[in-house]
């Protein structure tokens, strides 16, 4: 399918999951559903730079927390509109991820896996300390009275926010992976060396794959401060943001736009259950023994598994 | 701002203590990321579930943390055995450790954490044993046997290690087997076997670090991660693969650590660790006494 058609068709799907949303008559289900839809985002943007590059990347939630952590104080500073605030994040987040994109100059695979998680950390520490958008006693967002466009309440504004969210990040990383940058970045997950030989242009892709990552993470975060009308940096720098966003390109297959999505909605779904019927630490223990366990047994994740299914009937 | 000579010889001991106990904590990574190549990053997870055996031994019978962790290390180190022998059929054999095998390890971190969790809570837990609130003063300089006695033990620890890789012949194995594998097999030696070995050895070193922590310092299951940081920017700074280099950059980590607490805030240390590692990556990721 081409680009051009595909994105329409992305575009009428969530206008028809955002209608969907209307006749849900129990708040619940729209916040469940707006946190399965922001792992979508989360998964897909991290599989741009973790699945097609080979880049991994521990500090999701980092990138995730600077979204976050953007609205807050644009908030404060300004009681800036929704709209300012998402593009806001969004950009800053990937102003971010086009530094992290300069640390693959120097460090390949495992030290880049790690200094992520070091960058976590130290922004972490560094909002910790920051006491104009709440330090460590967290910041409260007040939602505003009106919801516009006629909505019922603001989950509602919120989710649609999310579900278009999830539209542009898979339309872009369907663009991505389809184009000549697609295949570069292919090369250099397959054989960095290789690439740069025969004239990938490796660090302007390299580049390009972490700041888009980075900026579709951070987009994913920025809604998360009205969504929960308070954030603390415990909340938002929450190393399970990490956790998921690696485990569901992971447990969906990493070579495709379609696998972030398969692993998002049903993973996410899982947590969601679980996290009613039985306890929100058993639903991290159930996201952590699926990691291992698709690691170890389908590595090539679910759309791998199908693939060689369908290999083998033939 | 006045500084007094008292406050800055205190941050120092203070650091060098905590330093001695960092080198404890990192020398398992040091023989598995920095031997063998096998990225770890759930060690922190082994030191918490130490602190916890400890702690309920210590609960129960009223043993040394200390003492009980050395008696459990043989159980360590067959934990440590049969993670390897996962993570080479799964990864190595195939070639697929980079990726795959850290989200492997990344895995095991959260099992084990949210494990902890699900049997004693989020509450803090702390050991007291009887020398808990004993100090020793030397003029000025106050010495705190809660620190000190770990110290005293990883010291050995560290350095026992040391000689036990350079001088035996096991020892030397796992140096050569990071660079020469096939050289190994010809010496009729496994490297298989060597690494399981190594890594085992690496597991039973962080069980024992964790019995260290918990008298230093209240333990929760998720404090792993602070230290996920710290025992990479330790083996990164002092140069992978070398035990000297951990104990140095253990050293030279506590003491920034304690100045960073005693002058500027407990709430900036963890960035001190984090910041170095992102340095030392960015500029000399060979280390200070690398190979």
């Amino acid at each position: 399918m081409r680009n051009r058609v595909f994105a329409p068709i992305t575009l009428a799907v969530a206008i028809a999951v955002i209608a969907a949303g209307h006749f849900v008559a129990n708040d619940y289900f729209l916040s469940a559903a707006y946190t399965v839809l922001q792992f979508v985002v989360l998964a897909t943007a991290w599989n741009i730079l973790g699945g097609y590059t080979g880049y991994v990347n521990f500090g999701s939630a980092a990138f995730f927390a600077v979204g976050a952590y953007t609205t807050v104080f644009l908030h404060k500073w300004l009681h800036a509109p929704l709209i300012a605030m998402i593009v806001a994040g969004t950009l800053v987040a990937g102003l971010l991820g086009l530094a992290v994109g300069y640390l693959t100059l120097r460090m390949r695979g495992v030290f880049f896996a790690i200094a992520t998680l070091a960058l976590a950390v130290v922004l972490n520490t560094f909002v910790v300390n920051w006491d104009y958008v709440g330090g460590a006693r967290g910041a409260y967002i007040i939602l505003p009275r009106e919801v516009p466009f006629g909505l019922p309440r603001y989950i509602h504004l919120l989710y649609a926010a999310m579900a278009l969210m999830v539209a542009f990040a898979l339309i872009v990383a369907r663009a991505i992976q389809t184009s000549v940058i697609g295949r570069g970045l292919a090369a250099i997950r397959d054989d960095e060396v290789a690439a740069e030989c025969s004239g990938v242009p490796t660090l302007r892709l390299k580049l390009f794959s972490a700041a888009v990552s980075g900026a579709l993470m951070g987009m994913a975060g920025t809604t998360l401060p009205l969504y929960l009308s308070y954030v603390e940096p415990s909340a938002a720098f929450n190393l399970s943001y990490a956790v998921n966003s690696i485990a569901m390109p992971l447990i969906g297959g990493m070579t495709s736009w379609l696998g972030p999505l398969i692993g998002a909605v049903l993973l996410g779904t899982v947590q969601q259950v679980v996290q009613v019927t039985v306890s929100s630490a058993w639903n991290l223990l159930i996201v952590g023994v699926l990691l291992v366990v698709f690691v170890t047994v389908a590595p090539n994740g679910i759309i791998g598994w199908v693939e060689a299914l369908r290999r083998r009937a033939r | 701002m006045e500084i007094s000579t008292a406050l800055v010889l205190n941050a120092i001991v203070a650091g060098l203590l905590l330093g001695g106990f960092y080198a404890a904590v990192s020398v398992g990574i040091s023989i598995s990321f920095g031997m063998l190549d096998v990225v770890n990053i759930a060690h922190p997870a082994f030191i918490i579930l130490g602190s916890y055996v400890a702690y309920t031994v210590h609960e129960r019978f009223g043993i040394d943390p200390i003492a009980v962790s050395l008696v459990a290390s043989p159980l360590y180190f067959l934990l440590g055995m049969a993670i390897y022998r996962i993570y080479y059929l799964c990864f190595e054999r195939r070639g697929q450790e980079s990726l795959r095998g850290l989200a492997f390890f990344f895995g095991i971190l959260f099992i084990t954490e949210v494990t902890l969790l699900l049997i004693f809570g989020v509450d803090y837990r702390l050991v007291e044993t009887s020398y808990s609130s004993t100090t020793l003063r030397l003029g000025v300089v106050d010495f705190p046997l809660r620190l000190v006695v770990p110290f005293a033990v990883s010291m050995a620890m560290v350095v026992g290690l040391q000689l036990f890789l350079a001088r035996t012949f096991f020892g030397r194995a796992v140096l050569a087997v990071a660079q020469d594998q096939l050289a190994l097999r010809l010496m009729a030696i496994d490297p298989v076997r060597i690494k399981e070995y190594a890594f085992a050895l690496s597991i039973a070193t962080a069980g024992v670090a964790g019995a260290f922590l918990i008298v230093i310092q209240p333990v929760q299951p998720a404090i792993g991660r602070e230290y996920i940081g710290l025992v990479f920017a330790v083996c990164v700074l002092g140069g992978l693969g070398s035990i000297w280099g951990t104990l140095l950059g253990a050293l030279i980590l506590g003491l920034a650590e304690s100045f960073t607490s005693t002058f500027f805030g407990p709430s900036w240390a963890p960035a001190v660790s984090f910041g170095t590692l992102l340095l030392a990556l960015a500029f000399k990721p060979s280390g200070l006494l690398g190979r």
